[in-house]
């Protein structure tokens, strides 16, 4: 979906597609051409794209590809969902302190290094911020709340270690 | 300036606060139990904890303004319980700056006056102290608010004002106790950000009190006050 967003802005190169969602979306997973030429195919396809006649010159980047209707509502409709809210209930995290406490294991020394490796990591994400854009800013910003969530719970759960090893031998 | 200035040994990353086995109550109420923590030179560090956990009673002991019942605090080598009150008063305006919560300005005095307040309390002729206060309001983001009283800031202002005042005289040493803790989330990366800039650039250490790990991000390591006594994080700082 984030293609056929980009694709909405201007008619473009498949590398365009490629260097613009590389920059903005995939920072840490760039999008092999592979993906982007077969993503490019489907949506052709399946008439969410139209593509050019091909231009002079080598390679696969000779061809234009143009958003159709259908794929401009498609943009619209996704835009305007919200994504589903949902709350990680198994995660990792829990798993690994109710298995310690089930194993007789101390929780708090394992919660004492994940909230290290937290903190580590925010540490990272606080660096990038100071030092890039507003675009670093915003995607920075978004791991770092998250972050911020697991170490409340991490500190909750600490709190709650007692009665959580009660109810886990039980 | 102290006779204690004369002694400092300027090494970065050796310790310049200590606290070993600090133990502190406030009547029956124990606050510390036994806290052990080393501050290097010029590291930013964190204080983290729940509220209620000692961490800013630790941040009053390392600076001198509170005095264990027993346990040893140490500032550039020397013991501050050895000190007269007298002493302590004065290493605490000359080598050390603060920061509050609320940034606890003079409300009578300008933006400039107070941010020159700690030089003019050192003796510096005020013309001089006022120019030096001025240089900080281009770095602070704060251009046109020289005249400016407490009451006619916001809080963020405010408490960049209250960062400037910590950081003019250049201290040795910046303890901060929750100095966003005020602020909303964007005010307060503002001040967090321009502290740590600040401070990295002066060579300043800091010590810095936040229960919000956002805050604590900015520093270089972290360490977590548990019912009065300091657990050293685990893992790589920055």
């Amino acid at each position: 979906m984030a293609l056929l967003g980009l694709l909405d802005r201007e008619p473009s190169h498949g590398y365009d597609l490629k260097r613009d969602y590389d920059a903005f979306f995939g920072r840490e997973r760039p999008l092999p051409y592979g993906q982007v030429y077969a993503t490019l195919a489907r949506l052709t396809r399946d008439g969410k794209a139209v593509v050019g006649d091909a231009e002079p010159g080598a390679g696969p980047d000779r061809k234009r590809y143009t958003i159709s209707e259908t794929g401009k509502d498609e943009v619209e409709t996704w835009l305007a969902e919200p994504i589903p809210a949902e709350p990680h209930f198994q995660t990792d995290l829990f798993v690994k302190v109710v298995l310690s406490l089930m194993l007789g294991r101390r929780a708090e020394e394992y919660l004492d290094l994940q909230r290290a490796a937290h903190l580590a990591r925010m540490r990272e994400l606080t660096d990038v911020k100071q030092k890039g854009g507003v675009v670093d800013t915003l995607l920075a910003d978004h791991g770092l709340f998250h972050l911020e969530a697991d170490l409340r719970w991490i500190d909750l759960t600490e709190a709650r270690l007692v009665a959580l090893a009660e109810a886990v031998a039980a | 300036m102290s006779a204690i200035n004369a002694s400092s040994a300027v090494v970065a990353g050796s310790t310049i606060c200590e606290a070993r086995n600090v133990v502190l109550s406030f009547g029956e109420t124990p606050a510390l139990r036994g806290a052990d923590l080393s501050v290097r030179r010029g590291e930013v560090l964190s204080v983290m904890g729940p509220s209620g956990s000692g961490k800013s009673t630790l941040l009053h002991c390392l600076a001198g303004i509170l005095v264990p019942d027993s346990g040893e605090v140490t500032f550039d080598g020397q013991r501050l319980a050895a000190m007269r009150e007298e002493q302590r008063s004065r290493l605490r305006r000359d080598r050390f700056g603060f920061v509050f919560q609320f940034g606890q300005l003079v409300p009578e005095l300008t933006a400039e006056e107070n941010i020159a307040l700690p030089l003019l309390l050192g003796g510096m002729r005020r013309g001089e102290a006022l120019a030096s206060a001025r240089t900080w309001f281009e770095r602070l983001e704060l251009d046109g608010l020289e005249r400016h009283r407490a009451g006619e800031m916001s809080g963020g202002q405010a408490q960049r004002v209250a960062l400037a005042r910590g950081l003019v005289a250049h201290p040795d040493v910046l303890f901060a106790d929750e100095p966003t803790g005020s602020l909303d989330s964007l005010t307060g990366e503002l001040v967090m950000s321009l502290m740590t800039t600040s401070a990295r650039a002066e060579g300043t250490t800091v010590v810095l009190v936040t229960h919000e790990p956002r805050v604590a991000a900015y520093a270089d390591r972290e360490v977590i006050v548990r019912d009065g006594k300091v657990t050293a994080a685990v893992g790589a700082s920055r």
